[in-house]
């Protein structure tokens, strides 16, 4: 059979079960895919013979009639996520050569129940950037082109070698992870669906941490169904994270029925950002009209702080940063510069980390590092920690009128060209996360997915934010909405 | 509030990051373009609100303070760039 690789996680599970197939089929079919896969370095570090030895053991699984939703289905791991004994860098110099000697509680639980990795994915370092630019790796690229024209997009960030991969039909799933849009905005950028949960549903535990308090691993995927059968595997409480929800995990899939009938969607009009195209605002208002046609209430809602969220993200996110890119030493792992004679401890530190970390990175750990210095504490990181106070609170209040989710744009624009935003300064890039921003500081689960194209071809997406905990329900709002507006478009091979 | 080369450099030596004393201008900048973006924090009204110190509102899980995990040092030195005789080996820091 040809084309395993273009399958869903749905239907590639479904025909497992059927034997139609073998998870050993579907894994070459990938790998292969993969091999010729360079030109859009996706995949940064391939484990062909880990996926052959899973993809073995779960066809014995699957003969033995023991096949939980994921077993024998190939996906790709983000560089952020540790697994054991595979190089596990978060697209960081300072992570060179670094092999965990343990599994990361989310790739575990994938494990547990079967799924096949075939590979580490590119990403930007630290997760710090919306383009994929600033990976240690090189830019990763989107498999999507305006046209005709041969100028290399970004597949967004910064789980952008996630998205690449997926939307070219390299693996059937992938891990991301979304610290301020990091799964959401390059889903969009490529035409596939990805969730972020509510924070403390994935365990943090073995994923190289960014900034603690906004961080969550979610699903991206080929459609909406595929996103709650992989999120499901990926969630449940975990004692190694203090943060972790002891909640039951629900039947994602189970609950997608596709009627929305009475549901009331949310509109806030802080997000008719001034200057936004007008393709953004025709996609936003069919989406509207869909889920209206769709049954369910549109009402207009106001979420009064949304202009202060990127704002107080970039003091929070680089203050949590700056304490937990410490640990990148010289002296538990990775990097150390080489010395000069009469160097001491504090020259191997500074030295390390000027080698090790990137230019971003160094950026936002000693931006950090200002905000949460003496004399600055209270002015920077405690008011960006009550306008974030705020920032939930107006989520709260608009939940609190009975609203069931509310339905933004997942992006400002389209994908722009890898290189096009080099010369702008940096506080331009950070406003590609303008509509996801707030979802990580109010701790809400957010799904991006794809509903259009624009004139030159490009997919856009549509966000839907839920209410916590309720992920399930947001799902089957999603699926209501992919299936009136069936976008099924996929990029022309090129690569 | 404006960040000139002296405040580039203090903050660069706390965060343990060695910068070139030619590249001090440009980082500085940088740094006021990004708190210039920050300061628009100062137009909200925060008066009575609590700094959020956690997203969700569960009480963090508590365990019993024991050891769970341990006594595998080899795999703790495994990635050190520099060990010796069970311990991380650094320059040295005492006279």
């Amino acid at each position: 059979m040809s084309d395993l690789n273009k399958l869903t996680l749905a239907e590639a599970r479904d025909k497992l079960r059927a034997k139609d197939v073998t998870s050993v089929e579907l894994t070459e079919a990938c790998l292969t895919a993969i091999e010729g896969s360079s030109a859009l370095n996706a995949f940064v570090h391939n484990t062909p013979e880990i996926a052959m030895e899973q993809a073995k053991a779960a066809d014995a699984r699957l003969a033995a009639g023991d096949a939980p939703a994921m077993c024998g289905l190939p996906i790709g791991i983000k560089d952020l996520f540790c697994t054991k004994g595979v190089p596990s860098q978060a697209a960081s110099g300072i992570l060179e050569g670094f092999k965990p000697e343990y599994e990361s509680t989310v790739s575990q639980n994938l494990f547990d129940d079967g799924a096949v990795m075939l590979g580490k994915l590119n990403m930007d370092e630290f997760a710090m950037g919306s383009s994929n630019e600033t990976s240690v790796y090189g830019n990763a690229v989107n498999p999507w082109r305006r046209g005709n024209d041969d100028a290399e997009l970004t597949p967004g960030g910064s789980s952008g070698g996630s998205a690449s991969a997926v939307s070219a039909d390299l693996c059937l799933a992938a891990t991301g992870t979304d610290t301020g849009g990091s799964i959401r905005q390059p889903a969009a950028f490529t035409g596939i669906t990805g969730i972020k949960p509510t924070y403390g549903r994935c365990s943090r535990w073995g994923i190289v941490a960014f900034a603690s308090s906004l961080d969550q691993a979610g699903p991206m995927t080929k459609d909406v169904r595929d996103a709650a059968i992989m999120l499901e595997t990926m969630c449940g409480h975990d004692p190694k994270d203090s943060t972790s929800a002891d909640l039951a995990v629900p039947n994602f899939e189970a609950m997608l029925t596709g009627d929305i009938k009475g549901k009331k969607i949310g509109i806030p009009k802080e997000y008719r950002m001034d200057g936004m195209p007008e393709e953004i605002e025709k996609l936003w208002a069919d989406g509207t009209a869909m889920m209206k046609d769709a049954g369910a209430e549109i009402v207009d809602i106001s979420l009064p702080h949304t202009k202060y969220a990127l704002p107080a993200y970039y003091v929070i996110a680089p203050a949590e940063a700056s304490s937990n890119l410490a640990r990148y030493d010289g002296v538990k792992y990775g990097h150390r510069a080489k010395l000069e004679a009469g160097d001491g401890i504090t020259e191997m530190y500074e030295k390390t980390r000027a080698e090790g970390f990137g230019p971003e990175v160094q950026r936002r750990v000693m931006i950090g590092t200002y905000v949460l210095s003496a004399g600055f504490y209270d002015a920077y990181y405690n008011r960006a920690r009550r306008v974030r106070a705020l920032i939930k609170k107006d989520f709260d209040d608009v939940f609190a009128t009975g609203v069931d989710a509310i339905l933004t744009p997942a992006t400002p624009s389209a994908a722009f060209g890898l290189g096009e935003m080099a010369d702008a300064d940096p506080v331009q890039m950070y406003l590609n996360d303008v509509f996801t921003v707030t979802v990580n500081l109010a701790g809400l689960p957010g799904i991006s997915i794809p509903t259009g194209l624009d004139k030159q071809g490009l997919p856009l997406g549509l966000q839907l934010i839920g209410r916590p905990w309720e992920e399930g329900d947001l799902l089957n709002c999603a699926y209501a909405l992919e299936n009136a507006a069936g976008y099924v478009a996929k990029p022309n091979k090129w690569w | 509030m404006s960040i000139d080369r002296d405040t580039a450099a203090r903050v660069a030596k706390l965060a343990r990051i060695k910068v070139e004393e030619d590249a001090l201008p440009a980082l500085a900048e940088e740094f006021n373009n990004i708190l210039g973006f920050i300061e628009q924090l100062n137009e909200v009204d925060v008066e009575g609100v609590e700094p959020m110190t956690s997203v969700t509102p569960q009480r963090l899980k508590r365990r019993v303070d024991e050891v769970t995990q341990g006594d595998m040092p080899e795999a703790v030195l495994k990635n050190a760039p520099d060990s010796r005789e069970g311990f991380f080996a650094v320059p040295k820091v005492v006279e």
